[in-house]
C-alpha cells in the first residue's frame, strides 16, 4: 500500500526524521490558520505532482483561496486531489536524494543515495547514485554508513546528521515491512538543517496484518473491483470489451496475450487461482456478468482445480440467470471431457486450442 | 540425475494434518516421493496415510532422517517455520505458502543461504522429478512423463499447461521446478540454469517467466555465459497494463523496467527460442532438440 506524503511524514516524525512544519487542509475554511509563505501541497499517491500543477508555493493569504481551488480541481495520474499538506517554507542549500528499497535481484534491501537530489532523480547518472546492500540479518550497521556517505562529499557534521537519518529511515523499512522508503530530496537547509521535504512509503500489502496503526486512505479500485476483493477474488478491469476468466496469473495473463496477438482487447482480467469451490466460480462469473463485457473468454487448465468443478459454476449461473454475451471456452486438464459435456449443454462454445478461442473471442468482440 | 531433489528425498511436510496437507501427502505418496514425517504441533501420535506426525522439527528430523521439508503452513507462521526445518538441518526447503511478507522472505532466504540449503519457493507449486518418481509440491502428478527437459517457472498453471503439452507430444521432462510468484524467492533462473546445466538427464531447458522484475534479464545474462544447452522460453504479460498488479505481487511492471519487450528482447539476444502461446513451447522443443 502506498502511503500520501502526509502519513508517510508522520511515520517520519515518530522515528525522530525532522520534516517541516505543516498543516493538512481540506477546504476553504481551513485556510485561516496558516502563516505566510508556504507551500501547498496536493496529496495524491503518484509522482510528477510539481509538474502537473500539484506544488505550489504560495507567498501571501491573498492568493491561497485561488490556489486551493485550482490544487482541488486537479487530477493527478487519475487520482482526484482531496487533501492539500500546506508546509513552511524551506531555504534549501543541497538537496540529496535517500531510499530503501527492496532489491529483488540480490534479496536483500538496497540503500541508494545520490548528491543530486530532487525533481529529476530518474535522470541523474548511475555514477551518481551510490549503492549499499544491507544482509537482512545483520541490520544497518555503521560500515554501511560509512561506505556510502563519504562519496556524497559533505560536510562533516552534516554526514553526523545524516548518518542518523539513514538509521532511522531502516528501522522504519523494517519495523513498517516497506517495501520503499524514499526522500526525495533529503534538504540540508540555510539554516543547517537536515530536513525531509518529502516522503514516499509503500508497505507490503501482506504484512499490514500485523501493523492496525496504518490506515487505508484510498483505493484505486472500480466499484466492481472493490467488490471482488471483499470476496477475495483477483479481479482487474482494463480497457477492452472481452472478459478473461482463467485459473492462475500466469495462464490469466497469457490468455490476455493471445487475444492481443489476434486484435483482440481485454476488458477484465479475473485469475480464479486455485479454487476448487463451486460457489467461488459462481460469484466470479456473476461479477463477471456484471462488467458487461461483448464476449466472455474462458480458460482452464485443470490441475488440482478440478474442470468440471469450474465448469459446474458457470452453468449454474447461467442457468439460474441467463447471459447477456456470447461465452468461448478452452478447458483441458483434469476432467476435462466432462466439463466440456457440462459447458456445451449449458450452451457455450467449445474451443480446442487457446489460439481458436482467443481468435474466435476476438472476431466476435470486434463485431 | 535430477535437479535438487533425488531418490535419497525424504520428505517432511510442515503443516500436515490441514487439508491440503492431508491431500497433497497421498498426492505425493502416489507418485513415489517418500514422504516420512509431518509435523503440526499439538498433532503428534496421529499420522496421516500412515506417516507419523511430530511435535516439532527436531524430533521429525531425529526420527526418521527426513532431508528436504514441504512448507504448507500459513503465512504468518512461514517464517518460524522455514528457520525451524534449517535449524533442525533440512538443506532442501519448498515454500507452497502465499502472501508472505518480503521481510519474512528475505530473512528466512538469507538464513538458508547462510546454512549452504536450497530454498524453493515461496509462493510456488514445488518440484516434480518423474524419472525418479519424486514431487515435493503440488503440482499435479497426471501431467508429467520421463524424459529430458528440465522446466523452471515462475507460474504455477501456465507451468502446468506447458509440461501437459510437452508430454502429449511425447516430450519427457527430467524436473520440473516452479519458482514462484513472488518479488522475493529462494531459488533464481540463474540457480536452476546451473543446475539444470549440468544434470547429465537434462538436453534442453524451459523457462516460464513473467513481467516484474529483472530475473529473466538476469537469465538471459547467464545463458550467454554458462549455458550450451538448448533454452526455451514463454513470457507472460506483454499486454499487461503498466502499473496494474496482476493477481501475483510479483506480476507488476513500474517505472518502465521488468517489461515483456525487455525480457523478450534479452532472451532473443542470447539465443532463447520464445513461443508465442504457451503451448508453442513443445513445437519448439520438438523442432530444435
Amino acid at each position: 500500500m502506498k502511503l500520501f506524503e502526509y502519513q508517510g511524514k508522520q511515520f517520519f516524525e515518530k522515528v525522530g526524521i525532522s520534516v517541516p512544519k505543516s498543516k493538512l487542509i481540506e477546504k476553504e475554511n481551513d485556510l485561516s490558520s496558516l502563516t505566510y509563505p508556504c507551500v501547498f501541497k496536493a496529496q495524491v499517491p503518484v509522482g510528477g505532482r510539481g509538474k502537473a500543477g500539484g506544488i505550489q508555493l504560495v507567498e501571501a493569504k491573498e492568493k491561497a483561496k485561488e490556489v486551493l481551488s485550482q490544487i482541488l480541481k486537479l487530477k493527478i495520474g487519475g487520482f482526484p486531489v482531496r487533501k492539500i499538506l500546506v508546509e513552511e517554507k524551506i531555504g534549501v542549500r543541497k538537496e540529496l536524494y535517500l531510499s530503501i528499497t527492496l532489491d529483488r535481484s540480490q534479496r536483500m534491501p538496497l540503500l541508494m543515495m545520490s548528491g543530486k537530489g530532487g525533481m529529476d532523480i530518474e535522470s541523474v547518472a548511475d555514477d551518481l547514485i551510490f549503492k549499499e546492500w544491507i544482509n537482512p540479518l545483520i541490520g544497518i550497521q555503521s560500515f554501511h554508513i560509512r561506505g556510502i556517505l563519504p562519496k556524497l562529499k559533505l560536510e562533516t557534521d552534516e554526514e553526523k546528521k545524516i548518518g542518523q537519518i539513514i538509521s532511522k529511515l531502516y528501522k522504519l523499512f523494517r519495523d513498517y515491512d516497506c517495501e520503499l522508503v524514499e526522500i526525495n530530496p533529503l534538504v540540508i537547509s540555510t539554516n543547517g538543517q537536515v530536513i525531509a521535504l518529502d516522503a514516499k512509503m509503500i508497505i507490503n500489502d501482506d504484512a499490514l496484518y500485523r501493523h492496525p496503526d496504518v490506515i487505508a486512505e484510498h483505493e484505486d479500485l472500480t466499484v466492481l473491483e472493490q467488490e471482488a476483493k471483499e470476496k477475495g477474488i483477483a479481479f482487474i478491469q482494463l480497457e477492452g470489451n472481452i472478459g478473461v476468466i482463467a485459473n492462475g496469473a500466469g495462464l490469466t495473463m497469457a490468455t490476455l496475450d493471445a487475444l492481443t496477438h489476434y486484435k483482440g482487447k481485454g476488458g477484465v482480467f479475473l485469475d480464479l487461482g486455485g479454487t476448487d469451490d463451486p460457489e467461488k466460480v459462481k460469484q466470479a462469473f456473476e461479477l463477471m456478468k456484471k462488467a458487461k463485457p461483448k464476449v466472455i473468454l474462458l480458460n482452464l487448465f485443470g490441475g488440482i482445480t478440478k474442470c468440471d468443478t469450474v465448469a459446474k459454476g458457470v452453468s449454474a449461473v447461467i442457468s439460474q440467470e441467463g447471459i447477456h454475451c456470447p461465452v468461448i471456452t478452452r478447458i483441458k486438464g483434469c476432467n476435462e471431457e466432462i466439463a466440456k459435456d457440462i459447458l456445451k449443454d449449458a450452451g457455450l462454445i467449445t474451443a480446442e486450442t487457446l489460439q481458436i478461442a482467443a481468435k474466435r473471442s476476438s472476431d466476435l468482440a470486434g463485431r | 540425475m535430477s535437479i535438487f531433489i533425488d531418490g535419497k528425498t525424504q520428505v517432511v511436510v510442515q503443516g500436515a494434518t490441514g487439508h491440503q496437507g492431508q491431500f497433497h501427502i497421498g498426492e505425493m505418496l502416489r507418485f513415489g516421493t517418500k514422504v516420512v514425517a509431518g509435523v503440526t504441533p499439538g498433532k503428534h501420535r496421529e499420522a496421516v496415510h500412515g506417516v507419523p506426525i511430530f511435535n516439532t522439527m527436531g524430533d521429525a528430523v531425529t526420527t526418521t532422517h527426513a532431508n528436504t521439508s514441504l512448507v504448507l503452513v500459513p503465512a504468518r507462521f512461514a517464517k518460524d517455520a522455514v528457520f525451524e526445518a534449517l535449524d533442525a538441518g533440512i538443506k532442501t526447503i519448498v515454500v507452497i505458502t502465499e502472501n508472505i511478507p518480503f521481510h519474512d522472505a528475505m530473512e528466512f532466504i538469507h538464513y538458508g543461504k547462510y546454512n549452504n540449503a536450497v530454498i524453493i519457493g515461496p509462493n510456488c507449486p514445488g518440484i516434480a522429478s518423474p524419472g525418479k518418481n519424486v514431487k515435493v509440491g503440488i503440482l499435479p502428478s497426471g501431467i508429467f512423463i520421463k524424459g529430458h527437459v528440465g522446466v523452471a517457472s515462475r507460474s504455477g498453471t501456465l507451468t502446468y499447461e506447458i509440461v501437459n503439452s510437452l508430454s502429449e507430444q511425447k516430450i519427457g521432462q527430467s524436473t520440473c521446478v516452479g519458482l514462484g510468484g513472488d518479488p522475493i524467492i529462494g531459488t533464481t533462473f540463474i540457480d536452476a540454469l546451473e543446475a539444470f546445466e549440468t544434470d547429465k538427464e537434462t538436453k534442453a531447458i524451459v523457462l516460464v517467466g513473467e513481467i516484474g522484475g529483472t530475473a529473466e534479464e538476469d537469465a538471459a545474462e547467464y545463458i550467454t555465459q554458462h549455458i550450451n544447452k538448448p533454452v526455451f522460453a514463454f513470457i507472460a504479460g506483454r499486454t499487461a497494463p503498466p502499473g496494474k498488479r496482476m493477481g501475483h505481487a510479483g506480476a507488476i511492471i513500474a517505472r518502465g523496467k521488468g517489461t515483456a519487450e525487455s525480457k523478450i528482447k534479452a532472451f532473443e539476444k542470447a539465443g532463447v527460442k520464445l513461443a508465442r502461446f504457451p503451448t508453442e513451447i513443445a513445437d519448439l522443443v520438438e523442432k530444435y532438440s
